[in-house]
């Protein structure tokens, strides 16, 4: 069986390659703290697969995680001078290798289909082929690979540090919002621990109307649109708001059709993720990635499809389902 | 009420615009311990939220591939590909890669396209190809904008395609929340049946806005235009 784990110990492995190529890059003004931030986030993708089954301790992995935040919140991380290939020399690849250049890049959303559709369901002995679950993560890493020996071979490229150079530059444009996401979960789980989502429900309860069930609509979608905003992912709003409102007031007062109201419920969140910078996965680390000057311009062209979808979210909510 | 002092963190480090990972590492202490968890405990939190969110970080596997397909110019040539299609507008076109990520996430296939193995190196630059074509060479602004709606087709198709398949994260997080919080027994598939009339009105909506790109565009350049030609005019004028 091939393990997602086994992908988690490449990523990582690349992470502290990268970091030993960015300790040696003296275009790079603050290489130590860079080298020291993406060292750190490999030892931990490795050192991750012990606290996840528990068998070693997570409280120096926790302490490491504090580091890479005081790194690169405090601003000791920076980027190297990029080896960017000229506009001629990449005008001359495109014009020598043509339409051959999307093959490799096409493999890896076509290998992860197959992982995802076709490779699920075989087994070998009696066990599945790719770890169950997490499919999706084995497909884009197994795509990856099979690019890239695929592109290389069609370049004659011979050296893996050209690879490895490329996407080291592409990660350090990203910097911190890389670890945004990660740290986010980790701030769900302390908030549940800590008890914020029964001080919400609570402040939820004191500021709701009673008896209009489309003010109880609101007040759920809304609540939901803004938790998310401030938790970066709808998933950390659902359990606080629905436990507030969408349970106690839409389901059994007013009799609301259950399936109707969460279902909405979370899609209304998910207008906050549109609008969030926290949501970093989705809306700082493409702006790095398109290398766009205005890290807001994702969420500047997605604020009024955001706030349109909430109404008809609210909409929907009240016409059919209370 | 303690506890929520957390949540002010969160607002207030928005607002005074601090460093996010600051913020949230902030906000994570400070909840934690409000919340009588002792400072072992926060520092355990930590490692293991981290430990568990690693997925989340996997796509950086991506990129050295994409960086070196780059090297030898896909963006250039994913360019020239989409002037091959007459008609296809870079609105149109972003309208067709709303679609087919909301398609591909409806059936479950969340991991085929996103931000790095597609958008950057091919929706993003067939885009521009295509706007190009159409309004000449565009301006930084321009090009800026182009861009943000390609990232963007790419956040609403995926939003709004996912929860129409069964078995996806949020649809099982509701089951799983509300079957073990409230006995009682709710179906994967009612949940994924009520998502469909959002994910029709985020196609429309966003569809919508995106066909209305070109026009925006046009308009922007054209100001821009009037704008540099208005400036050497004065410029000129000041010399005499």
């Amino acid at each position: 069986m091939i393990k997602a784990e086994w992908f988690f110990w490449l990523v990582g492995g690349v992470f502290l390659v990268m970091a030993g190529q960015m300790l040696t890059d003296r275009t790079n003004p603050r290489r130590f703290g860079t080298a020291a931030f993406w060292g750190l986030l490999g030892l931990g993708f490795v050192y991750g697969t012990w606290v996840a089954d528990k068998s070693a301790p997570p409280e120096p992995l926790g302490a490491a995680v504090l580091v890479m935040i005081g790194l690169a919140g405090f601003g000791f991380t920076g980027r190297g001078g990029a080896r960017v290939a000229t506009d001629e020399q990449r005008a001359a690849g495109a014009a020598r290798f043509g339409g051959r250049l999307f093959v490799p890049a096409l493999t890896i959303p076509a290998v992860a289909l197959i992982c995802a559709v076709g490779v699920k369901r075989l087994s070998v002995g009696g066990e599945p082929v790719l770890q169950k679950g997490s499919e999706t993560v084995l497909g884009l890493g197994i795509g990856s690979l099979v690019a890239l020996v695929l592109g290389m071979v069609m370049l004659r490229e011979r050296s893996l540090a050209t690879p490895l150079h490329a996407g080291r530059s592409m990660l350090e444009s990203m910097g911190w919002a890389m670890l945004l996401p990660q740290l986010l979960a980790t701030l769900g789980a302390i908030f549940s621990v800590a008890g914020v989502g029964e001080q919400v429900r609570r402040v939820t309860t004191a500021v709701l109307p009673g008896g209009s069930a489309f003010a109880a609509v609101v007040v759920y979608c809304v609540g939901m649109f803004l938790f998310t905003v401030v938790m970066g992912n709808g998933f950390a709003a659902f359990p606080v708001m629905t436990a507030a409102v969408g349970w106690p007031v839409l389901v059994e007062q007013f009799h609301g059709n259950a399936a109707a109201v969460l279902a909405v419920g979370m899609l209304a969140g998910f207008c906050g993720t549109l609008v969030t910078p926290m949501a970093a996965n989705y809306n700082l680390v493409p702006a790095a990635l398109l290398e766009l000057k205005d890290q807001y311009g994702p969420i500047k062209a997605q604020i009024p499809t955001a706030l349109i979808l909430l109404a008809c979210n609210i909409a929907i909510m009240s016409g059919f389902a209370v | 009420m303690l506890v929520l002092v957390g949540v002010a963190v969160v607002v207030a480090g928005f607002a005074l615009r601090r460093n996010p990972l600051l913020v949230v590492g902030a906000a994570g202490i400070v909840t934690g311990l409000l919340g009588g968890l002792s400072p072992r405990e926060v520092l355990a939190a930590f490692g293991t939220g981290f430990a568990n969110s690693r997925a989340v970080t996997v796509f950086a596997i991506t990129l050295p591939v994409i960086g070196l397909l780059e090297r030898y110019g896909l963006q250039e040539q994913a360019r020239v590909l989409v002037t091959r299609f007459a008609g296809l507008t870079a609105g149109r076109f972003l309208a067709l890669y709303l679609l087919l990520r909301q398609a591909t996430a409806a059936l479950g296939l969340n991991g085929v396209l996103g931000h790095a193995q597609t958008v950057r190196p091919l929706a993003a630059p067939m885009a521009e190809g295509a706007a190009e074509r159409r309004h000449g060479p565009l301006t930084g602004r321009a090009r800026e904008k182009v861009r943000s709606f390609a990232a963007s087709a790419d956040n609403v198709g995926l939003f709004f395609g996912e929860d129409v398949f069964l078995a996806v994260g949020s649809i099982l997080l509701i089951t799983g929340f509300v079957n073990t919080t409230y006995h009682t027994h709710l179906e994967p598939l009612d949940l994924a049946l009520w998502a469909v009339p959002t994910a029709l009105c985020a196609l429309a909506v966003h569809g919508w806005r995106l066909l209305r790109l070109d026009r925006a565009l046009a308009r922007d350049l054209a100001q821009e235009r009037t704008a540099a030609v208005a400036g050497g005019v004065a410029k000129d004028g000041a010399v005499r």
